[in-house]
């Protein structure tokens, strides 16, 4: 294979000014994806782990059984049932609240199990004195455990996004027009790999500095240890 | 008010572990200003006894009533009740996260619903009373453990509680670091306070208490003043107790 047809298929300059705007397009959708997930999902998974640490027989019975089926399924498998099964149901929803539902139940799932880990890494002391003070066990979760908590498991919770951020291609599958999609959209039209090459760049740049983070979180994790 | 209403009354507490009883029948009524000290030996159920007053243990029978409000009682809003009395603990408990002034200010703002700039001015005045105004911004990790009792104990008296239960408070400090707490209670007492203390310092105890409590194995083997107690002492048990923690 010469260099030519190398730069014609991959490197491609003509194709990404025609596409350019395509992939911009796909780009903005899966931020607004990730805006949108990324909280939600720590947001429940944070109360999942809250609710379980009340330590109600019966709740937690019913969270574990319900986390350990949200782990257990894939993520594609959830996003087919909720864009394609949700309508069945009567649910007029849109492909991206039906995309956001399942990426929110999914990675609840897994940020609620760190969020536990972190809450048990807090000495039971520290709830004690703040309910000794009249605080309910909400507010003693939300502003003294929690908080803590999050802290010592931050390595964790950055990795877990991280990998969140990657999975939302996955909605390529179901026709979401997100950066993957648009990519593969593009590629249709100029006839070469150009455009999927442009993809991987944009997510490398997306999510290098989280990568970075990453590694600084740990490093300082394992200083203090 | 009934100036003769107890603070504290409560009657024939009994708790279990499971299988483990740790308390038998044990009562207590602490008379408003009173300072109530409570010894025995590890195991005798003295700090499970304090910490069933505010119900951080759940006992599994008796009652407490807490200025005449039963308190053991279904539908009590616990929240509302535990305002009213103060805690502190062995290892303190500050959080981390939070500066002094924070950790104090925290229960003002969030329980009694107090403004943050009317919280902070009562959080640096309960710092103030402790001695440590010029700590407000510090953090629990760069005070000293006698610091952070006393920062433990501003966080208690800015609640203005009816009474406040100290579960060995100097328990854990270097010895150096004990005569400053010890202080701030013996500047709490004067001010009228009510007090239950479960400690080890008997020479505080001597000198500060209106009662000394002596416990073993889940029940109260003897009480009366400082006096009766460790210079008039009625029971072998008390004396052998005594003697091992004078170290005669």
């Amino acid at each position: 294979m010469d260099w030519e047809v190398i730069r014609f298929s991959f490197f491609n300059l003509d194709s990404i000014a025609q596409v350019y705007p395509l992939l911009l397009k796909g780009w903005w959708m899966t931020i607004k994806l990730c805006v949108a997930v990324v909280p939600l999902g720590f947001a429940l998974g944070a109360m999942i782990a809250t609710v379980h640490s009340f330590k109600i027989r019966w709740v937690n019975w019913l969270l574990i059984a319900l986390v350990d089926f949200f782990r257990s399924i894939p993520p594609l498998v959830l996003l087919i049932y909720t864009v394609y099964g949700l309508p069945l149901l009567g649910f007029d929803v849109p492909a991206f609240g039906a995309v956001l539902v399942a990426f929110t139940i999914n990675s609840a799932a897994y940020y609620g199990e760190i969020v536990r880990a972190g809450i048990e890494s807090i000495p039971a002391g520290q709830l004690e004195a703040a309910r000794s003070t009249g605080l309910g066990r909400w507010q003693a979760m939300m502003h003294v455990v929690l908080p803590q908590a999050v802290r010592n498991v931050a390595p964790d919770l950055t990795s877990n996004t991280l990998e969140l951020i990657k999975a939302t291609s996955i909605a390529s599958v179901v026709a979401l027009p997100e950066l993957l999609r648009m990519g593969r959209v593009a590629q249709g039209l100029v006839y070469n790999a150009t455009p999927l090459i442009a993809v991987a760049v944009i997510y490398l740049l997306m999510l290098w500095p989280l990568v970075r983070l990453l590694s600084r979180l740990e490093r300082r994790v394992l200083a203090a240890r | 008010m009934n100036r003769q209403q107890p603070i504290v009354d409560a009657q024939n507490i009994e708790k279990s572990f499971g299988d483990l009883k740790v308390l038998f029948g044990v009562d207590l009524q602490v008379a408003p200003q009173e300072l109530v000290f409570i010894i025995g030996p590890s195991g005798s159920g003295k700090s499970t006894l304090l910490r069933c007053c505010n119900l951080l243990e759940q006992p599994t029978a008796g009652t407490i009533h807490i200025m005449g409000e039963e308190i053991t009682a279904k539908g009590v809003d616990i929240n509302q009740v535990r305002q009213r009395i103060g805690m502190v603990f062995q290892s303190f408990n500050l959080y981390p996260h939070m500066s002094a002034l924070g950790n104090v200010a925290l229960a003002l703002r969030k329980v009694k619903k107090i403004p943050r700039t009317e919280a902070e001015a009562l959080a640096h005045e309960a710092l103030r009373r402790v001695g440590l105004s010029h700590k407000a911004s510090s953090f629990p990790n760069e005070l000293s453990g006698g610091q952070q009792q006393r920062v433990a104990i501003a966080r208690a008296i800015a609640m203005e509680p009816e009474v406040i239960l100290f579960d060995e408070p100097t328990s854990a400090l270097d010895p150096e670091l004990v005569g400053s707490v010890l202080e701030v209670m013996r500047e709490l007492r004067a001010s009228g306070m009510t007090m239950v203390v479960v400690s080890h310092e008997m020479r505080f105890a001597a000198e500060a208490a209106d009662r000394v409590l002596f416990m073993d194995q889940g029940l109260i083997v003897e009480q009366g003043t400082p006096e009766q107690v460790f210079n008039n002492t009625q029971h072998d048990r008390t004396r052998s107790f005594l003697s091992r923690v004078s170290g005669n």
